[in-house]
């Protein structure tokens, strides 16, 4: 059975990967699960300095979800090397580096930092952060300005370069092919939905931040459509990812058009959600006789 | 961390301290109070729930020159519960609440502490007025033992902030039980954080107990 997945020159043991945020730098999940059975890690958002996030609530829960706006609060791209580096090399588990910045020439910078650190496996951008030289617009909500974003990083990185693409888009599959003209070796499908919460008693916003990213359950039928729609318009490699609890939810991402899945939420219900996952999607292989998970990638029969 | 049912709907688990244990397992005390309690309260004998725990840091042990004074407000008595057992009849008790009815356990407490004083909203039960004031006049007319007090507390967040003060303003140490929104218990969603003199510190992590001059209220 071949479980082994490639992002771009990058080879995954498996298909299982960590979505960035919910898996805080590794070593929070060390004593629940090996970490060495991963796919991969993807680790909380970086940035060149270390952001101190925002005010409380910032979480709520929601029907079969939660929304977030914890305001990428991170420790630093320098404070990431030197403390949780030599934990994470430790292991043979690849290790990548969600970041983030405020400008193009932040994201760039950000890149050419982190292109060069031993054990850093890969890069994640995430593009769905405000941008300060356009009225803190989203950068990956302007296909003008996604392609300029990932241009920018992919001219100071080597490393396997993966674009996490935002759904709060008409069209995420033209978002994709911007990101894969502009030389990104894979995309994340998707980060979190813009939503909202209300306590009527108060009328105040249930968040501090009024709207926060929707993740768990509730999105998946979304982010599976939305795999389905970029499968058909990139030949890159898709990380399908977008409130996948089990290994049913993983297996239909990867019908769907996904070459990995990244498991988020789960994390912070089920510590050991990803072995469990990664189980169950090797007995669906058995009782299949599916001899290698890459022959399932896109197969959904949707004739 | 404790699931409150099975499925996604409520998603997460809910934080609650551990209250006692038993022979047969743990016990925790909770009010109903929202859609996830009431699951919880709905539950069989029998019937199984996720559980992952014990998280985060526990009251600090007073040394042994040190007298624990030690204030819970309304279902804050569940936290501070376990920690009066181990107390061993050393502490004060101050356990305040909206009314007589809503005051647990008090035989059992009482049993459990070296005094213990009352106060509810209503005046249904002990003192009429907060328990902050009880522990104010309390601290104040025993000032020569004043430096060998330490506080510990656990409550709504108004009162933690008043103990707060009423502990600095007699320069006397304080030991603080937050509490915040909570999704994963394991301090990955840097969800349940509150501003501190250093940053934003987590609950389920670094606390829930702080010193009180860590926190900046």
């Amino acid at each position: 059975m071949n479980l082994e997945v490639f992002i771009g020159k990058l080879k995954l043991e498996n298909p299982i990967m960590t979505a960035s945020g919910t898996f805080g730098y590794g070593g929070e999940y060390a004593e629940f699960i090996d970490l060495n059975r991963l796919g991969a890690v993807v680790v909380k958002g970086l940035s060149l300095k270390p952001k101190e996030g925002n005010p409380t609530p910032r979480i709520v829960e929601t029907p079969s979800g939660m929304l977030n706006s914890i305001g990428l609060q991170n420790i630093g791209i320098e404070r990431f090397i030197k403390e949780k580096m030599p934990f994470l090399r430790q292991f043979s588990t690849k290790v990548i580096v969600n970041f983030f910045g405020d400008t193009i020439e932040e994201y760039a910078e950000a890149a050419e930092r982190l292109n060069c650190v031993d054990g850093v496996h890969g890069l994640e951008m995430n593009i769905s952060c405000p941008n300060k030289q356009a009225g803190w617009s989203i950068f990956g909500t302007d296909p003008r300005v996604t392609h300029d974003v990932v241009t920018a990083v992919r001219e100071k990185t080597d490393l396997p370069l993966i674009v996490k693409l935002s759904p709060n888009v008409t069209d995420i599959a033209m978002m994709a092919k911007v990101a894969e003209d502009a030389g990104a070796d894979a995309v994340s499908v998707i980060n979190t939905l813009t939503g909202m919460a209300i306590d009527i008693q108060t009328r105040k916003p249930k968040l501090a931040n009024v709207r926060g990213g929707l993740s768990g359950p509730a999105i998946k039928p979304v982010a599976v459509r939305m795999v389905y729609e970029v499968k058909q318009a990139v030949k890159i490699p898709i990380i399908g990812l977008g409130g996948i609890i089990n290994a049913d939810d993983a297996l239909e991402f990867i019908i769907a058009g996904a070459t990995a899945v990244a498991v988020g939420t789960a994390n912070f219900i089920n510590p050991a959600a990803t072995m469990e996952i990664l189980d169950g999607m090797i007995e669906y292989m058995k009782i299949n006789k599916i001899e290698d998970i890459g022959s399932l990638t896109g197969t959904v029969d949707a004739t | 961390m404790l699931e409150v049912n099975r499925g996604t709907d409520p998603l997460l688990k809910r934080a609650f301290s551990l209250f006692r244990k038993t022979a047969d397992g743990l016990q925790v005390m909770y009010r109903i109070k929202g859609r996830g309690t009431s699951l919880l309260s709905k539950m069989k004998r029998g019937d199984t729930l996720d559980v992952l725990g014990p998280l985060g840091v526990p009251y600090p042990v007073p040394s042994e020159d040190q007298l624990p004074v030690v204030v819970a407000g309304g279902i804050g008595i569940a936290s501070v519960f376990p920690f009066l057992l181990a107390l061993q009849g050393k502490a004060v008790l101050f356990y305040g609440a909206r009314s007589g009815d809503e005051i647990f356990m008090l035989d059992e407490i009482k049993k459990m502490c070296r005094e213990v004083f009352i106060s509810t909203d209503d005046g249904s039960m002990g003192t009429k007025g907060t328990i902050v004031d009880v522990l104010d006049n309390y601290l104040d007319s025993s000032r020569a033992d004043s430096n060998r007090y330490v506080v510990y507390a656990c409550g709504p967040h108004p009162m933690l902030k008043a103990v707060a003060a009423a502990a600095a303003s007699k320069g006397i140490t304080a030991y603080i039980s937050m509490e915040e929104h909570m999704a994963c218990g394991l301090g990955a969603c840097l969800g349940c954080v509150v501003k501190t003199t250093d940053g934003y510190k987590r609950v389920c992590k670094e606390g829930p107990v702080f010193r009180s001059e860590e926190i900046a209220w």
